[in-house]
């Protein structure tokens, strides 16, 4: 049995210690906003923050998650409404958005330590791969974001 | 402003055990989710609920498009209800079935989600609008015509009195349907026309469990699947022993052309699975390489006698009298969809004899019938619950390989919900690819260098064949296949494009904008010619294109908004391309910079759309951005190859996706000139990687005419 922080709660869960993270979360703890695309770390639309860095789950062992605070896309926001994801909201980020949450989790890790980045920043940091193009408006909603702390989700006319 | 709640809340969290959630689809029939609350079918397309929510049916799928909420307005704008009461649900298929297909084609591809409905799906709401206006003067006892509807209340102009449509849909809900009914003018639209905010948003952003792979249900088990790496063969022998032996391994399934692994997670399924001793028999196809297509194609362009796609005076006898004739050939390899979501397919055997299935899919009929004929279930014994997309670029309409194979699967395990989900492997190397083509042109012109004959040979492989063969012409021509050379706008006199089908082992499939290699090819070699004459590459084209073709109207205004012509900074270097197709008519000017070490790096799009009408301008910028990027991979480094009858490349490594860092700057011009209905989700791409093309050559003088550009080398010597 191991013990994993997740969304700030206890789970025992009683997996093989290299099972990889993304599948503990997806299979075991029917966490499903964390998206499997890749297996080998190079999508991202498996990134979660462990202890507040950005980390793709797929290829990380269960075993080197013990003991850290992990939080996933269904607990970035104590509220309900993260203010990364008002402004996705705002900026009409997505389209299909099944990359959307591993994006908006890299791009809450950003912020957090950068709360200014430049376009230089973002290249360097959202590595995350998006197949329908929505990098523009991923760009556009970050600059917004360090402009403007809480975004407001606008109303349709 | 949600999905509806039937969407939003098809995973109830219910009691655990081991201190997880177990959560559970909940995602009842459309009809019955609706009916529940004393809510009314005013009819197949509209729902009221009597506090005034109004829910709107979709027959078409959501794959990041924007047709989920662009159709939703189109009802909304003619039922002229209050947005922001709206919420939308897809149809349920099996409803479908049972009311003889009430809600016309589910089919999305073609970029006709919203154009090929548009008519019927805005009568739907005229219709309702009449039946709630009916029910309210009836109420009032007072002529129809006395009374208005409008934002969702009904008023009666004479007295001032008003009903709100939640009071009165029951009523309109009891009545005929009007026998013909008025739509708007476009130019009145308030809802349809406007940027409102796409209704799926919010739940992808919350990492709510929409998509195919999203669900949970009490007690389902994963699998994981390997196809014969030979496309063709079938399973000869497997050994499971070890398998089956490891933790959470349940069955070991076995079909004719593949084995899964069914375990209590998807990773235990996966394991498993790499520990099967498997044989393959691989046909006769193990040989299969680069080479051999080639040589096929090769061999179809040099038959004699093909049939012709295009026959416009003689073009033999015109390039036998031209000044000159420049002859060129071109090609493309064959290309994955690469959905970040993989197929997926989760299927449940109900002990009560009915069969559920939840799947993304581009088409909730086809995957009824895939369904069906796994399972050998009659359409009524079955519901396909139409997720939203991962991405579908055409990969998940025509084939339905992912329900076949997991219905399949679970009909070994009755009772027991079982999600399929292919590995990113298994994806890429099982795909239906865009078809690897080679297509020779040659040009006969005169003295001026004007383009009087063209003839065209194209070899590529059908999709049609594949996938829609009684769609194919008696002839044997594929559509898809020829397009940009048979409908090619230019008032060329003498044109003649032959097409020769070649069709290989590699499985081929509608590949976003279908035919699109066609584009590169023409638009490219235009260029050549207008190279060739002398002449500026937009004056060359608009010599050849008749006043009022909607080809030269977008083409001026790519290059107003461009401003072709003009000094560019140092290093940077335009090219231009025009092309029409799903309905629209499309421009673009590429800029494009090559550094001395020979990178290319797309600084700016422009592209000028014309779909003659817009129902949702902020969705139509957001899928020309789409399709710059997703159309950039091909042009750049993308590309599968063929060896041993397999398909080398296996994930994103030897597969790459552009990065953000890759991301042109976007600007889209839509310039509606309505009397049309055009699309949106594949027009941009068309003229992309001509117009990048013709920027390289005017960077470096050298002309491309093969994809993906890291074959070349495009260093300054």
């Amino acid at each position: 049995m191991l013990e994993l922080n997740v969304n700030g709660r206890t789970h025992t869960v009683d997996v093989e210690p290299e099972m990889p993270l993304l599948w503990v979360l997806r299979d075991h703890l029917n966490l499903l906003g964390t998206k499997y695309g890749c297996g080998i770390s190079v999508c991202g639309a498996c990134t979660v923050h462990i202890d507040g860095e950005p980390v793709r789950s797929c290829t990380l062992p269960v075993s080197e998650a013990l003991g850290t605070k992990i939080v996933t896309i269904e607990g970035l926001s104590q509220d309900g409404l993260h203010r990364i994801q008002a402004a996705w909201i705002a900026h009409e980020v997505p389209q299909c958005g099944y990359c959307q949450t591993g994006m908006i989790m890299s791009a809450a890790a950003l912020l957090a330590k950068n709360p200014k980045p430049t376009d230089a920043d973002i290249d360097k940091t959202i590595t995350n791969l998006c197949r329908c193009g929505t990098y523009a408006r991923v760009r556009t909603a970050i600059h917004a974001l360090a402009e403007d702390p809480a975004p407001i989700v606008p109303k349709n006319p | 402003m949600t999905l509806a709640m039937s969407r939003r809340d098809f995973l109830k969290v219910s009691a655990a055990l081991g201190g997880g959630f177990v959560l559970e689809f909940c995602f009842p029939l459309a009809s019955a989710a609706t009916a529940g609350a004393a809510a009314s079918e005013v009819n197949a397309w509209i729902v009221i609920h009597p506090d005034d929510r109004v829910v709107i049916r979709i027959a078409r799928s959501e794959m990041g498009q924007g047709t989920f909420t662009a159709l939703a307005q189109l009802v909304a704008e003619e039922l002229d209800c209050d947005w922001g009461k709206v919420s939308a649900e897809f149809a349920s298929p099996n409803e479908h079935f049972k009311r003889n297909r009430i809600w016309g084609s589910m089919s999305t591809g073609g970029s006709m989600g919203v154009r090929s409905s548009q008519d019927y799906v805005r009568k739907a709401g005229a219709s309702a609008r009449v039946m709630l206006v009916m029910a309210a003067a009836m109420q009032w006892q007072v002529p129809a015509s006395e009374c208005l509807a409008e934002n969702g209340v009904i008023s009666h102009g004479p007295t001032g009195r008003k009903l709100r449509y939640g009071q009165v849909a029951d009523a309109a809900a009891r009545l005929a349907p009007p026998q013909d009914v008025q739509l708007r003018d476009p130019k009145d639209w308030k809802i349809a026309g406007k940027s409102v905010h796409r209704l799926d948003i919010p739940d992808k952003v919350l990492g709510k469990p929409v998509f195919g792979v999203g669900g949970s249900l009490h007690g389902m088990l994963h699998a994981s699947i390997a196809q014969c790496p030979v496309f063709g063969g079938t399973l000869r022998s497997v050994d499971a022993r070890a398998a089956e032996k490891m933790r959470g391994v349940k069955k070991v399934v076995r079909e004719k052309d593949f084995v899964a692994v069914v375990a209590d997670s998807w990773w235990r399924a996966d394991q498993a699975l790499g520990k099967l001793a498997i044989e393959w028999d691989e046909g006769g196809n193990g040989s299969a390489s680069n080479q051999t297509v080639q040589a096929m194609l090769q061999a179809g362009l040099a038959e004699a006698d093909l049939p012709q796609a295009r026959k416009l005076g003689d073009a033999q006898a015109a390039l036998a009298g031209a000044a000159k004739v420049i002859e060129a050939e071109y090609q493309s390899p064959y290309l994955s969809h690469a959905t970040l979501e993989p197929q997926t397919c989760t299927a449940w055997f109900k002990p009560e004899g009915f069969l559920e299935v939840w799947t993304s899919t581009q088409n909730g009929e086809a995957s009824m019938e895939a369904a069906a004929q796994a399972s050998g279930l009659p359409l009524d014994k079955i519901e396909v619950h139409k997720m939203m997309l991962g991405g579908g670029f055409g990969r998940r309409g025509g084939p339905q390989d992912f329900v076949r194979q997991g219905v399949a699967i679970a009909k070994a395990l009755p009772g027991v919900p079982v999600k399929l989900m292919w590995s990113r492997e298994e994806d890429m190397q099982h795909d239906f690819y865009r078809p690897a083509s080679i297509v020779r042109m040659k040009a006969g012109v005169d003295a001026q260098g004007k383009l009087i004959a063209m003839h065209t040979r194209i070899a590529c492989p059908s999709i049609l064949k594949v996938l829609m063969p009684k769609m194919l012409g008696k002839d044997g021509i594929d559509f898809s296949a020829v397009r940009s050379f048979s409908d090619m706008p230019y008032t060329v006199a003498h044109q003649q494009v032959d097409y020769a089908m070649r069709n290989g082992h590699v499985p081929v499939g509608f590949w976003r904008a279908p035919g699109q290699q066609n584009a590169f090819y023409r638009e490219c070699f235009i260029d050549e010619l207008a190279v060739a004459a002398g002449k500026d590459p937009v004056e060359y084209r608009l010599a050849m294109l008749k006043p009022g073709d909607k080809n030269r109207l977008v083409l001026e205004a790519v290059v107003k908004a461009a401003a072709w012509g003009t000094s560019l900074p140092s290093g940077i270097h335009r090219g231009v391309a025009v092309v029409d197709g799903f309905g629209s008519f499309t421009a673009m000017v590429a800029e494009v910079s090559v550094s001395a070490a020979g990178k290319v790096t797309v600084q700016r799009i422009v592209v000028a759309i014309d779909s003659g009408y817009v129902v949702n301008p902020d969705t139509c910028r957001a899928q020309a951005e789409s399709n710059v990027i997703y159309g950039l991979g091909p042009i750049l480094y993308q590309e599968n190859n063929v060896k041993n009858g397999r398909i080398v490349e296996s994930n994103f490594r030897s597969f790459r996706l552009p990065q953000i860092s890759e991301m042109p700057k976007v600007e889209t011009v839509l310039v509606p000139t309505g009397g049309f209905w055009g699309g949106h989700g594949e027009p941009a791409i068309l003229p992309l990687a001509p117009a990048v093309c013709n920027a390289i050559f005017a960077a470096t003088g050298k002309r491309i005419r093969s994809l993906p550009l890291k074959h070349h080398d495009l260093r300054r010597v």
